[in-house]
């Protein structure tokens, strides 16, 4: 066994290319055999909804639990210790939002994507294009922070140590996610994410228990262990560490809570999931499910983080390429070896594929359902389509026929695909974690308003729908680039990232937070608010009372379980 | 303009085209539906309310009251850390109750009007 940490790389590479090949072709069996058909767009988007709420709850914890979440918390929690716990409790806490107001309703008025939600209220093509727009953005975004981590995850466990050999890896992540989505659909995808996600829970609960059976089984022992290793001493065991050095980092901390918690609610890829089952009880079901595991997994990521400060160091996890990112890998090796280490990997692995995976299918589906089927061809074939669905109280534009639909998303998956692998392999450098938490503020900004007032505000109209998603949207990314993130200015002290300038001398930075939402959230909502009431159109009370009456009772909801 | 819109859409055995939209609005006007919506409002309202606040509570405190968050409850464990975990308590306590709550006293009646709908009764 090569303890080979000081050239970056752990492990025995030939090992662990042998799991991670197994797992590939494990999972790529999976999606295979469970695919069968996808013909129909019910089939290709939504699995034909026939997972039931335990399944899919399962499987939208496997999608939440990224890269991001598995090694990014942990490893701030390695390396900051009580602040990188904060963030697991905003990704936690945020579920309840889609649980109490999102999840029935959606399921209930939506066939495929929140552009449908939004037809339904509003009917209005440029609101349907808004929210195709927001939704690849967000998409595109998540999916960047996943190709970054697949490249540093690699590059730790394989020994690639070359930009072109890690360019080679994200591009072979790229090919990899193009054949799930083209053959698995949503059907063979969902199955990938449910056998990840309780291999994965497995693998952290293992570690878990092995990391407090170092510890004699006592939390405050752990605790005490990581604080005097760690050079921070016993600041790790309480807030302030990252957020806590002067008021701009505790208003950037507010600012991240605040789109963490309101995030999840306007997750295009989580809310595509809700209609995967049947109907809106399972919805919800699904939802208690996630949060079961979810929450479970952090409380383990918890004891991993200080667990990894105490048994790795510091240290190691910087010098380590991926820095935190690799705290869990390196606490894996410590505990188990090299076996356990490559299984704890190629799990990670799989989480970034599927995941990968996943966002591919909803940009591919918004691309194709909302922008192609609706709003770039309105009225194609439209006999087809209404035969097809006749069981659907839709309220839809005559749409583009089905099978046609499915061909565009297919070929969307393939663009989409390879733009990720370019922007990949730029994105490559940057902070997982940090890339992650952009995606739920732009999230938050720009689709959660729009959704909430779509439900619950008979004075809601088309106007205010575009100028609380683009406002959102416009706000979010803008106050973003000129954030000391992107703009120069940052050393990656206070809780922000490095810059992705790092010339000193350029600083166009004038927005001081790291993260936008304490700015664009409230903006999106009061955007929303100030287009309705001042829209000359006021909004139509039938088109209102048709839209609650179909969230709360599920009346016209196409259901699921019909083979 | 409901009527043209309400045409064009289909449902199961609904009549066709008009009266689909004042359908609803009958329905939505129906006391059944008041008391389906008043019901699910007096849940989930409160509910987000409660959790929002008791989160961002969390939040000011680790941000502004260090101090306070580091006090020992035993051993290495303090206040900050037991909060933090109240708050996976309070989020899964949140979720089941919600998740036991709907089917009995959302669900059942849910369901009857869609029943009645799906039939083409008026409330």
């Amino acid at each position: 066994m090569t303890r080979a940490a000081a050239l970056g790389t752990v492990g025995t590479p030939a090992v662990n290319i042998a799991i991670f090949a197994v797992f590939v072709a494990a999972t790529l069996v999976i999606a295979v055999t469970a695919a069968g058909g996808n013909r129909t767009t019910a089939d290709y988007y939504a699995g034909g909804r026939a997972f039931t709420g335990r399944q899919n709850g399962i499987a939208i914890g496997g999608d939440y639990l990224s890269a991001a979440s598995f090694l990014g918390i942990a490893g701030l929690i390695a390396l900051n210790g009580y602040d990188g716990f904060l963030y697991s409790i905003g990704f936690l806490v945020g579920w309840l939002l889609v649980l109490l107001l999102v999840a029935g309703p959606l399921r209930n008025t939506g066939r495929y994507t929140t552009g449908d939600v939004l037809d339904l209220r509003l009917k209005a093509v440029p609101v349907r294009a808004a929210a195709a727009v927001s939704t690849l953005t967000v998409s595109l975004f998540y999916l960047l922070a996943q190709m970054a981590g697949a490249g540093g995850l690699v590059s730790l466990l394989l020994g690639v140590h070359s930009a072109q050999g890690q360019d080679a890896t994200v591009a072979v992540v790229g090919l990899l996610m193009i054949f799930y989505v083209l053959v698995g659909g949503m059907k063979g995808t969902t199955w990938v994410q449910i056998v990840k996600a309780v291999l994965l829970t497995i693998g952290a609960a293992v570690a878990t228990v092995w990391v407090l059976a170092r510890a004699g089984f006592s939390l405050s022992a752990l605790l005490g262990h990581a604080a005097a290793a760690s050079p921070a001493g016993r600041a790790v065991l309480g807030p302030g560490l990252l957020y806590g050095v002067n008021t701009v980092s505790k208003f950037n901390f507010i600012s991240l809570s605040l789109a963490l918690v309101l995030g999840t609610a306007g997750l295009p890829h989580v809310l595509m999931r809700l209609y995967t089952v049947p109907d809106a009880a399972q919805a919800r079901r699904s939802v208690v499910w996630t949060i079961g595991l979810v929450g479970v997994f952090y409380m383990f990521t918890l004891v991993l983080g200080f667990g990894a400060m105490w048994l790795v160091g510091a240290k190691q996890i910087e010098s380590a390429p991926g820095k935190a990112n690799s705290a869990v890998p390196l606490l894996a090796f410590h505990l188990g070896g090299t076996v356990f280490l490559g299984l704890v990997a190629a799990v990670a692995f799989a989480t970034i594929l599927a995941v990968v995976a996943g966002l591919t299918i909803t940009a591919s589906a918004s691309f194709a359902h909302d922008v192609y089927a609706n709003v770039l061809r309105p009225g194609g074939n439209k006999g087809v389509s209404n035969k097809g669905g006749g069981d659907a109280d839709k309220g839809d534009r005559g749409r583009a026929d089905p099978e046609d639909e499915v061909r565009v998303a297919r070929t969307t998956a393939i663009v989409i695909g390879l733009i990720a692998v370019i922007g990949g392999i730029y994105a490559k450098d940057i902070d997982v974690a940090f890339l992650v938490a952009l995606a739920f503020a732009v999230a938050a900004s720009a689709n959660l308003p729009s959704i909430l007032y779509s439900f619950f505000w008979p004075r809601f109209t088309a106007r205010g729908a575009l100028w609380s998603i683009y406002g959102g949207l416009i706000s979010a990314v803008g106050l973003i680039i000129f954030s000391p993130v992107v703009s120069g200015g940052s050393t990656g002290l206070g809780g922000a990232g490095p810059s992705l300038i790092s010339d000193p001398h350029i600083n166009f930075a004038f927005f001081p937070l790291d993260n936008p939402g304490i700015v664009s959230i409230p903006l999106a909502f009061f955007l929303g608010w100030l287009g309705s009431v001042t829209d000359k159109n006021a909004s139509d009370p039938a088109r209102f009372a048709r839209m609650q009456v179909r969230a709360l009772t599920g009346i016209g909801a196409e259901r699921g379980s019909r083979g | 303009m409901s009527m043209t819109h309400s045409s064009r859409s289909q449902s199961q055995s609904q009549s066709q085209g008009r009266g689909t939209a004042s359908a609803y609005e009958l329905v939505k006007g129906s006391r059944e539906f008041g008391t389906l919506r008043r019901r699910l409002g007096y849940y989930v309202v409160p509910m987000t309310g409660l959790f929002l606040a008791w989160y961002f509570l969390y939040v000011i405190l680790a941000a502004f009251a260090p101090g306070f968050m580091r006090i020992s409850v035993f051993g290495d464990v303090n206040v900050g850390l037991c909060i933090g975990l109240l708050q996976f308590v309070s989020t899964f306590a949140i979720a089941i109750g919600y998740g036991r709550w709907a089917p009995r006293h959302f669900d059942p009646l849910a369901a009857k009007l869609r029943l009645r709908l799906e039939q083409g009764r008026r409330p």
